[in-house]
């Protein structure tokens, strides 16, 4: 039996999308069975972050709604024959889909998969009940920043309220060198906050952009970011992996040499 | 270290985790404004039975102290009320 796992926030923009991407391409690296949900109806976005865009016939709408079944819904990924996604409707609204339908196509799902990804909206309504409807686990996705953390414990509550047994925490964006000088949370504070666990600390790194402008996952590359979330790919394994030292990159030594450790 | 010290009292990121902690008390408490105005008011209401006091100057809010049990940090409800006139108070 799979595990469906929502990736949320509450806020927009703290990188639900990426994280949901990068840990999904993760864990289908790793040997699993994935597929990855867009459930964020008239906003569509996981298909080009993954670079999918153009493969798209069928959405989630259209299976919900019986148009479809779902293996024809589902996308095939171009680098791991074992990923997969279920992409969002473009021209529909939340509201076409409701909680009990989302529960039983992931209770569908678990059947096939080992592991079911829900990308969550931004926001508290329609769209994120939809999205934690059927989920075993929670990644909160929050940056360092008063806003996000704010929106990240009103989330966890929500969370908690819906029998979300496990919820677990991703500091997003984390800036290594305003940590250290005191300009900025660090994940211990975010994570002190707001009282669960921490699951994974991921550097602000250009390489993300980079990556989202390919249509890429950087997970596995030897990117901070990218180790960052191969890790939290093994934690939800159940390893327990150390957390990755994020100063090596703004050592001298480390500028100086950093190609030679590839 | 007195200086790595003297910087992290004074970093931002120490003033937004302070601020966070006084902001999430209130919202787990799940305490709406109009709930704190009405609070307010009762609070006025009773005590100008017995004591002239700054209505405008009385403020209230909901944040965090250390428990005098060892429970560690609870919430706790902060009512700052100055006292107009002492000596009606001693009739």
């Amino acid at each position: 039996m799979g595990e469906v796992i929502v990736v949320t926030s509450g806020k927009g923009g703290v990188g639900k999308t990426t994280t949901t991407a990068n840990v999904g391409t993760g864990l289908a690296m790793l040997g699993k069975k994935v597929v990855l949900i867009d459930t964020d109806i008239g906003l569509r976005n996981l298909d080009v972050v993954m670079g999918l865009e153009n493969r798209i016939v069928y959405n989630l709408v259209d299976v919900i709604e019986g148009n479809c079944r779902i293996r024809n819904a589902l996308i095939k990924d171009k680098r791991y024959p074992n990923l997969y996604l279920l992409p969002s409707a473009q021209t529909r609204d939340k509201n076409s889909v409701s909680p009990e339908q989302m529960k039983k196509l992931a209770d569908e799902l678990r059947e096939e998969f080992d592991y079911i990804l829900m990308d969550c909206p931004a926001g508290i309504e329609q769209g994120f009940k939809n999205a934690i409807a059927g989920a075993d686990r929670a990644l909160v996705v929050t940056t360092p920043e008063v806003s996000a953390v704010r929106d990240a414990d009103r989330i966890i509550g929500l969370l908690e309220a819906n029998d979300v047994s496990q919820i677990h925490l991703v500091v997003n964006r984390i800036r290594m060198d305003m940590v250290k000088r005191g300009d900025m949370m660090s994940s211990e504070d975010v994570c002190e906050i707001l009282a669960i666990d921490l699951i994974g600390v991921v550097p602000d790194d250009e390489n993300i952009v980079i990556a989202t402008n390919q249509g890429e996952p950087l997970v596995g590359s030897d990117s901070l970011a990218g180790r960052a979330y191969m890790n939290i790919c093994s934690r939800i394994e159940g390893e327990d992996v150390p957390f990755l030292d994020l100063n090596e990159k703004n050592g001298i030594f480390s500028k100086l040499f950093g190609k030679r450790k590839k | 270290m007195g200086l790595l010290d003297f910087f992290k009292k004074k970093g931002s990121g120490n003033i937004a985790k302070d601020r966070l902690k006084l902001v999430l008390v209130s919202d787990r408490a799940n305490c709406s404004p109009e709930i704190m105005e009405q609070i307010k008011n009762d609070i006025i209401a009773v005590i100008s039975k017995y004591i002239e006091i700054d209505q405008e100057g009385l403020d209230i809010k909901i944040t965090q102290m250390e428990s005098e049990s060892n429970n560690g940090v609870v919430p706790a409800l902060f009512a700052n009320i100055p006292i107009k006139d002492l000596k009606s108070s001693k009739k």
